[in-house]
């Protein structure tokens, strides 16, 4: 039997050198670390999803019930909807700004405090 | 407009060796297929606005001039914040995806060896080569970010790296390339089939063919021909084999071999296909292995490849940046050169007739009824995204090029 470390060994890096987006590497770092934490949550959460339907079922919520589930059409798309949703929300500050970056007549409110103030 | 959900993991076909994906896994990947759909459809047109609305003006402005080339826009968008976080985003989604399919094959890795080993035992139709040469265009990165690549092994008889291939696929193409990551052969096939209906080969070879997922639908079209897989790496080959035992393809050959010394007679191939084969290569391999197919085809046969489409004097500055996306952030370095080649000219060069050349296109063709009805195909790349009739969903095909002999 093959004795390996899978946490580390799935974690395994590609090889080549890797690229950095942001200036600051630390940035990426969080990043990355803030997604699969993200992600981690949307398991938890689909795990939640299966626990209702099966209670709602009456089936008995066991480990091999949850892991025998599979949602009808409806159920995933419900599902689904729910990441499309959960990714929106937690990329809201990226979707501001490619907003703000359509909208052209944005003013600061320090500046328009100032302009409020003189008038 | 609402956005377009892609299917649900769970409507995967069962592994053909037996890997178990637990709920939490299935879980996590619908989380970081609907992420590519996010990235693809929400925020990647949103790198195009700050393209052409602050990073194209900048540009103009220090230097006096338009912004010019596909490099150029490159280093420029490096600096754009919105750019910034779709990239990181994207990359990252990528090794989240690796990471996962990994520590699925590596959990249950024993089972999978020792079924994979039952499958192969002693079958003549795998053929691995100890001596196989890796060409350093695999060797020196690890292609889409898939650690170990196609020939790395942790253990003796490793599968691991093509079991972790075969269960994300369907993470990167949002469901695109079917129930069985086999939505590009199954498209080769119907190609064919169509354009020539009395095209009968005897002897099909499928160069760089992998876990064979693309080939084994063109075995099914040509239930006659002997079909062989061709692929460097001897877990992929094993793994492949195994599958296509599993699946009912008793008869398919997997050989370990490079394109630069394959082991067959000349005149010996009625059809040499490859399916996203060429981009992972180098400048020399393609100009000696099209050489070397023209040598391998019987007079008659013919040659067919499914690749990216190159760059034309009319393909637009961005699409040429975005396109060469991959090769740049995503280990295909060989990508962005192969946009440049003219591959009408390299197949002449090989020998082929220029009033014999084949061109085309083919989109992954998905099994009916694998989408949930209310589903869409959504690749991470908006551009190359088109939902076609209701029964076949695909991203916009590939560009197909080829010849006779």
């Amino acid at each position: 039997m093959t004795t390996l470390d899978v946490n580390t060994l799935a974690n395994a890096k590609a090889k080549g050198k890797r690229p950095y987006f942001f200036d600051d590497p630390a940035v990426e770092r969080v990043l990355s670390i803030t997604m699969a934490v993200a992600g981690e949550l949307a398991v938890t959460r689909e795990r939640l999803d299966t626990v209702e339907r099966l209670l709602e079922a009456g089936t008995p919520v066991t480990k091999a019930n949850i892991d025998a589930y599979r949602p009808d059409d409806d159920a995933a798309q419900e599902r689904q909807a729910w990441h499309a949703e959960y990714i929106s929300r937690i990329l809201r500050i990226v979707h501001q700004e490619l907003e703000a970056l359509q909208a052209t007549d944005d003013v600061s409110p320090e500046e328009l405090a100032d302009k409020m103030a003189a008038s | 407009m609402a956005a377009s959900l892609p299917p649900t993991y769970d409507r995967t076909a069962p592994n053909a060796l037996g890997a178990k994906v637990n709920h939490d896994e299935i879980a996590r990947f619908n989380f970081l297929t609907s992420v590519n759909v996010h990235l693809g459809t929400q925020l990647f047109p949103g790198t195009k606005l700050a393209f052409e609305q602050r990073v194209k003006p900048a540009f103009k402005k220090a230097q006096g001039r338009e912004i010019a080339t596909r490099v150029e826009v490159r280093d420029a968008m490096r600096t754009d914040p919105l750019y910034q976080t779709w990239a990181a985003l994207r990359r990252n989604t990528m090794e989240m995806r690796q990471q996962t399919g990994r520590a699925i094959a590596l959990r249950q890795l024993d089972a999978l060896i020792a079924r994979a080993k039952e499958l192969n035992d002693a079958k003549p139709t795998l053929q691995l080569n100890p001596q196989t040469k890796i060409p350093r265009y695999i060797s020196e990165v690890d292609n889409h970010c898939m650690p170990g690549s196609y020939y790395g092994e942790l253990v003796p008889d490793d599968v691991s790296g093509p079991a972790n291939y075969d269960l994300g696929v369907f993470v990167t193409g949002a469901g695109s390339m079917s129930a069985r990551n086999d939505g590009g052969g199954r498209g080769v096939a119907k190609f064919v089939r169509e354009r020539w209906p009395d095209f009968k080969p005897k002897r099909i070879m499928d160069l760089g063919g992998g876990i064979g997922s693309n080939t084994l639908p063109i075995a099914q079209a040509f239930p006659d021909a002997e079909v062989i897989v061709v692929d460097v790496g001897a877990p992929v080959l094993r793994y492949g084999h195994a599958r296509a035992q599993a699946m009912g393809y008793d008869k398919v050959k997997f050989v370990q071999a490079a394109l630069e010394d394959l082991p067959f007679e000349p005149n010996s191939f009625d059809w040499i296909q490859s399916t996203m084969f060429w981009h992972e290569t180098s400048a020399p391999a393609i100009t000696n292995g099209m050489k070397r197919i023209y040598e391998l085809l019987a007079p008659g046969g013919m040659t067919l490849h499914a690749e990216q489409p190159n760059f034309t004097e009319s393909t637009p500055l961005w699409e040429k940046f975005t396109k060469d996306w991959d090769a740049w952030y995503n280990n295909e370095p060989f990508w962005s050169k192969f946009h440049t080649m003219n591959v009408i000219d390299l197949m002449t060069a090989a020998g082929f007739q220029k009033d014999k050349l084949i061109e085309g296109e083919v989109v992954s063709d998905v099994e009916p009824g694998f989408y949930q009805p209310w589903a869409g195909s959504l690749s991470r790349h908006a551009p190359e995204k088109t939902n076609t009739a209701p029964t076949t969903r695909a991203w916009r095909g590939w560009y197909m090029f080829g010849g006779w002999k």
